[in-house]
Formats: C-alpha cells, structure tokens, sequence
C-alpha cells in the first residue's frame, strides 16, 4: 500500500488521479444543475413536449390549409372561474388569430395566480407561436371582479410541411391556472398534512 | 497504514485485534469480506421483499396487504395498497444499491482488483473504509425510510424511479426525504469506491502488467468505475432537486412555476441507464475468468472483449431516453434513441460469442463456478433479446411498464448479475475463506435456483404480452395462472436459497483446507499464485508480469 508520506512519488501520482477524477464528479454534478436552464432552451427552441414558443412577429405567409385549435381552461387551488370564451376556433395556417378567455374571481378578497400552458400533441407545440399571452406573470384579480384575457396566436407555416404534424387538424391549447407561492402559504399553513 | 508498516519487519502475517481489524479495516481483502456479508444479508432482506410480493400477486384480489393477515399483525409494513408499493420500492432499491453494487465492486472489486493487478493494497485504504462504512449509513436510513410517515401511508411507494409529482406532492412525509439522503449516501459512497478503483487500476500494477495485459475483470471494474463516477452525480444533482423541491419551494419539477416534470425522468436515466451497466460489467469480467479457466484456454479475443466493455460503457450514456418513449418525444429523437440502442446488442454480442468461442474444442469442466457461468451466459442472453424487442419504441407503446419489462431486466439483473455473482463466489470461495465447498450443495444450488428464476420470470413474459401492467396490487382472473406459476417458483428459488445457506454451514463446520489453486492450468491470473487465503500483506515484492499471461 501507499504511504501517508506526502512527498512519496506514487502516493502525489495517487492524489493526482484521485484530484482528476474528483473533478469529473463535480463537472457532472455541475452537468445536472446546468441541464435545467439547457432543457428550458431547448424545449423553447424545439416546442419538445409542447412547449409553445413565444413570437415577436407575424409570418408573412399564409397558407390555405386550416386547423381546428380548441381551448382549455382549468384551475387548480384557486377561487376562480375560468373559461373560454370559444370552445375553438378554425384559423388558417400562418394566420394571426386572437382568443379569449374569462377570469371571475369568486371569493371576498383579491387572489393571485399564475398561469401555465401546454398544447396537444406535443409535436405542434414548435410551431404553435404565441405574440401576445398572460402566462407566466402573475395575474392579480380584485376580489368579485371579472377580467377579459387575450392570446394573440399563430401557427407557423412549417406546421404543414413537418412530419409529426402534417395532416393533424386539431391543436388544443391548454391553461392551468395555479397558486402563487405567497397565496400558497397564506391560505394552507399546515403544508405537511397527512393524506390519508 | 503506520500500524501495518510497523510490524512488517518481525511478523509478515500479524493481523490487528478484532475491532481494529473489522471496524477500522484498512485491507483491501477484509474491506471486500465486509462487503459481502453486508451484500448476503441485504440480498436475504430484499429476497424477503420480494416474497411479499409474489404472495400477494398468487391470486387475483387482495390477500396479504390489507388488515387482519400476518402482515398487519406482524406491523411491521403498512398492511395497505400503499404498503405494497413500498415493498416493491424497498425491493428494488435494496437489490441494485446494497446488493448487486456491494457484491461486485465493494467485495470481489475490493477482494480481487489489487491481487489480479499485482499490488498490495488499494490506492486509499481508508477511504475505502469510508465508502464501506457510508454504505451502512445508507442502508440505515433507508430501512428507517420503509417506517416513518411517508404521507400516503408508512414508507415511501413510489418506485426506485422516484418520478415526481408522486415523489414530491404525493408523498408529503419525511420518508422520501430520507430515502433521498440514503441514496445520497449511496452515491458518496459508490464515487469515493470508484475514484480509489480508478487511481488503484492507473498507478498501482506491478511491473509489465500494461492495461492490455490486464485481466478482464480488472477492466470491467475500470469501466464500472468510470460509469459511476460520470453517473452517480447527475442522480445526486436530481434527487438534490426533488429534496429541495420538497422543501425548500424550488420549481425544478413543478409545473406549476414554470417547472417540467420530464427533465426529473431524463436526469434520473441519464444516470439510471449507466446504473445496469454498473451492476452487469464486473460480472462480464468474472464469467470471462470462469469460462476461460474451466475451458483450460486462453479468453478467445481479449482485446475485442476488453473494448467490447469500453463501448457499452460508453453507448451506455446516450441511450437514456428508451425508459421514456411514452412521454411524447417526436419521431426523429425515437428514431434515434431506437437505433442507438440497438447499437449496444453489438459489442454485447461480441462478448456472448466470444465466450462461446473461448468455450469451442476447450477441454470442459462442468465444476459449479462454470454451472453458473454457463448458466449466466443463457440467461442474460434470453434478458439480451428481450432488450432488443423492448428498444423499438413502437413495441414498448404497448409493452412500456408491462411486465414483459419486469421479465427483461430481472432476466438481465436478477438472473444475469446474481447468477455473475455467484458463479464468482464459488470460483473465488476458497480463495477468499481458505476451505472447500461442498461440490454437490454447490450443483444443486445451481439447478434449484436455475430451475426457480425461471419458473419465476418467464411467465411473465407471458404475462406482459398479454398487457398486466407493472406495480399493481391486484389483476384480472385472466392472469391467474401465469402469476401462480411465477410463484411456485418463488418457493423453489427460497428452496435454493437454504441449499446456499447450507452449503456455507458445511463448509465452515468441516473446514477442509484449500488449495492456492484448486482449478489446475486453466486459472492463469495472479491471485491463483498466492496460497489460499491470501497473506494479510501480499505482494510486499511486486510480482513482474510477463506477455500472455492473461
């Protein structure tokens, strides 16, 4: 076996290794905290499991083909009513389109929520470009109050030409609103509450 | 190690007193033993696990998990639905981190590495403590786990996976946060292991043993350690996300603030995929040694069935996301993930038929280490095709969580990796305890436990084909038979395991005294030239290798 002697030369290549191999596990580890914001960008960069993208322009062309893209509208934990205002909606391809949905804060005190979003199937979630939504801010609704929410819209004309959603003729959108973080804690102290 | 310095020059062989011998264990070899006991009374409580789960599944409807059988006399585990769940969870988190993982690399990696390799000990001997003793701690906390409030119920039940939200917001007890820390400690365990595996392999070979003239065991213990150093700290980064996601509010797997639940399942396989490779790479080591030496030839393709490891090693990281076909990939990642896969029956390939063909025109013996060996090669084989069935991403839309998957990997796992585990016990068994087996015990331990493995998964194949999903309680009439048989099978494997117990019994009542090398011409590597057990100290004069001697 090795020496403790610090100055033994197979006891310095020894840490030598052991340093070199202590570093490819703190490059790994460090590998796993960087994959979340490299997941988000490339969900974002490839709509991979129906991440909508967000969009700053309006494509310049249209195309003749129409799609079906329904609404969904779901709470959870939250004292609101939420709808669509349009079950669906027929839009040609390219297209900008505008929908809305209702928010109705049924309780005796203002509430705060923040809203995601999904499509389905998960595959047009590339192509389905948003210019204009309310999701991911916080959302603050007077207590009683009633709120018109817009989403600007489009799809992208690659929708028609890609194999995984060429020839699919309906895209749901989905929102989910959800507690916030602070209303969470304000409105369930005990969070550590046995199920069953 | 001062003591062990000290007293080299009047007593070569003086051993330290009990304690210090066995809790402040510096010796590679008796680091090893520890490990292996450890890995035999793991392995019994995890058999007992999985007893509870075949006597459940004997008949359709609920027998055993619900109140007034045994079990909830007995309360030791939650006589419920979710009590079933966390015996499987406790099952499968017991086989693959204290059983298979502490039987291949803690003990015969710790027992064999330095002897084949030529060198007195392991780079670090304490740290190789440490990792022993940080293994018990693990396992401590995750027993404690299966008896603490898990939320649902006692326990934590929601898979070796530990998918989130079930592991996050569906079990809100503590158990999942300590069921988090053993696997943490696990992990530190396993890294600290393999950095003392890869400094050992890289500096300490005695004089001409070159990395090609290494034997394979040494190499599949070289790649097992890259794997677990590369892996292990990606399952640390994710699991350290569930926990704070837990408690600390982050959002890393919660949809809700902006979160994705996904990146939790392509973190754990990016380590959990590596992970099988890690529990079957030092038994592809072990049954190259056994096949070569009761064949009484040379391992046919050395080189080939060296870098065959390499590249499963190395295919071994990019092929994750065949765990998760079903959560909406698009076609071109399936397409890839598909054919990468694939890829890997290549060099597994390789190495079956190389050991087929170490095996051609040999001179056989069917002693027990080569029963197993051979047993090993059929069965991992029959996991193997199973495997290239499941790659299609098609099939497992369908087979995807059925039990044909269970079939699989137990196949690969239960049957490859123990039966790997065993044929390097008995091959190694007076090496390591200094007396004989009994030769008969050893084959009918064989053929009962042959016998019963399979009685137990190939029904489900059958089973999985016919669409029983996987982690359910109960099942439809329909799939009475097949889970009675894959029970009686059980039985027989129990029958094997007292065989086990019995043959150890004997063989520590009777004592017959070993021989340095009870395998003849055909047991080439270093450990055969020193006596049986080996000296507390080996190879204080570096023994110098010369070419073919593999």
């Amino acid at each position: 076996m090795s020496s403790n002697d610090p100055s033994d030369p197979v006891r310095r290549r020894n840490v030598r290794v052991a340093l070199v191999a202590g570093a490819g596990f703190f490059v790994m580890l460090g590998g796993a905290y960087a994959s979340v914001p490299l997941y988000r960008l490339f969900c974002q960069l490839t709509g991979l499991d129906g991440t909508v993208r967000r969009a700053d322009a309006a494509p310049g062309q249209v195309l003749e083909k129409t799609v079906t893209v329904r609404f969904d509208a779901n709470v959870r934990d939250v004292p609101w009513k939420f709808t669509a205002e349009q079950t669906s909606q027929q839009v040609k391809i390219g297209e900008t389109k505008i929908a809305f949905f209702k928010v109705t804060n049924t309780s005796d005190k203002p509430v705060t929520a923040r809203a995601t979003y999904n499509v389905v199937p998960e595959q047009a979630g590339a192509y389905f470009q948003k210019l204009q939504c309310f999701c991911f801010t916080d959302q603050t609704i007077p207590a009683g109050a009633t709120v018109e929410m817009p989403v600007l819209y489009f799809i992208d004309p690659e929708y028609a030409s890609d194999i995984n959603t060429r020839g699919k003729t309906d895209v749901t959108l989905s929102y989910t609103f959800f507690q916030t973080e602070a209303q969470q804690a304000a409105a369930e102290p005990p969070k550590r509450d046995k199920a069953s | 190690m001062a003591h062990a310095a000290a007293h080299d020059h009047h007593d070569h062989d003086h051993k330290p007193s009990f304690f210090v011998r066995w809790f402040f264990s510096t010796n590679h070899k008796d680091i090893g033993t520890l490990y292996i006991i450890f890995a035999i009374i793991a392995g019994i409580i995890g058999g007992a696990l999985s007893g509870l789960i075949r006597l459940e599944l004997a008949e359709p409807g609920i027998q055993l998990f619900k109140e007034g059988t045994w079990l909830a006399q007995l309360g030791l585990i939650d006589a419920s639905k979710h009590g079933y769940n966390v015996v499987v969870t406790g099952h499968a988190l017991i086989m693959v981190f204290f059983v298979v993982m502490p039987a291949t690399m803690g003990g015969f990696g710790n027992w064999f590495v330095p002897l084949m390799i030529g060198a007195p000990d392991m780079a670090f001997p304490r740290m190789n403590n440490i990792s022993f003793w940080l293994l018990m701690a693990a396992f401590s906390l995750l027993v404690l786990s299966m008896f603490v409030d898990g939320g649902p119920g006692r326990g934590f039940g929601g898979g070796w996976t530990a998918y989130p939200p079930l592991s996050t917001s569906g079990h809100t007890g503590p158990s999942m946060d300590l069921a988090i820390l053993s696997l943490h400690l696990a992990g530190a365990s396993s890294i600290l292991g393999s950095i003392n595996f890869i400094t050992t392999i890289f500096n300490m070979r005695a004089p001409g043993m070159t990395l090609h003239r290494m034997p394979l065991f040494a190499w599949g213990v070289l790649i097992t350690a890259f794997l677990l150093l590369l892996s292990l700290p990606v399952l640390a980064g994710a699991i350290t996300m569930l926990l704070t996601d837990r408690n600390f509010n982050t959002h890393f797997f919660n949809a809700a603030g902006g979160g994705d639940p996904v990146m939790y399942q392509h973190l754990f396989w990016f380590f959990g995929h590596p992970e099988v490779y890690i529990m079957i790479l030092p038994g592809f080591g072990i049954i190259s040694h056994i096949v070569s030496t009761f064949s009484r030839k040379p391992v046919f393709g050395y080189l080939a069935m060296a870098y065959a490891m390499v590249a499963i090693g190395f295919i071994g990281f990019v092929v994750w996301a065949h765990h998760m076909y079903t959560v909406g990939m698009g076609i071109e990642l399936r397409a890839y993930f598909v054919a990468a896969t694939m890829v890997i029956a290549v060099p597994t390939g390789v190495k079956i038929f190389s050991w087929i063909a170490t095996m051609w025109g040999g001179s056989i013996e069917f002693k027990v280490p080569m029963l197993w060996a051979i047993g090993f090669i059929f069965l991992f084989t029959v996991g193997g095709v199973t495997g290239v069935v499941l790659a299609n991403a098609g099939i497992d839309y369908s087979l995807h969580d059925t039990y044909y998957v269970v079939a699989h990997f137990h196949y690969v796992l239960s049957l490859g990796a123990v039966f790997s585990i065993f044929a390097g016990f008995y091959y190694w068994f007076e090496k390591m305890w200094g007396v004989k087996y009994n030769e008969i015990l050893g084959a009918l331990h064989f053929w009962i436990t042959f016998v019963g493995v399979n009685l137990i998964f190939f029904p489900q194949h059958f089973l999985g084909l016919q669409g029983m999903p996987r982690r359910y309680i109960d099942y439809p009439e329909a799939f009475t038979l097949w889970n009675q048989v894959s029970t009686w099978g059980y039985f027989v494997t129990i029958i094997g395991v007292g065989v086990f117990l019995l043959l150890l019994l004997e063989a520590a009542v009777r004592r017959r005294k070993a021989e340095a090398n009870p395998w003849g011409e055909g047991a080439t590597t270093l450990e055969w030239t020193l006596p049986s057990p080996p000296p507390f100290h080996q190879f204080n004069e570096l023994p110098v290798v010369k070419p073919d001697t593999h």
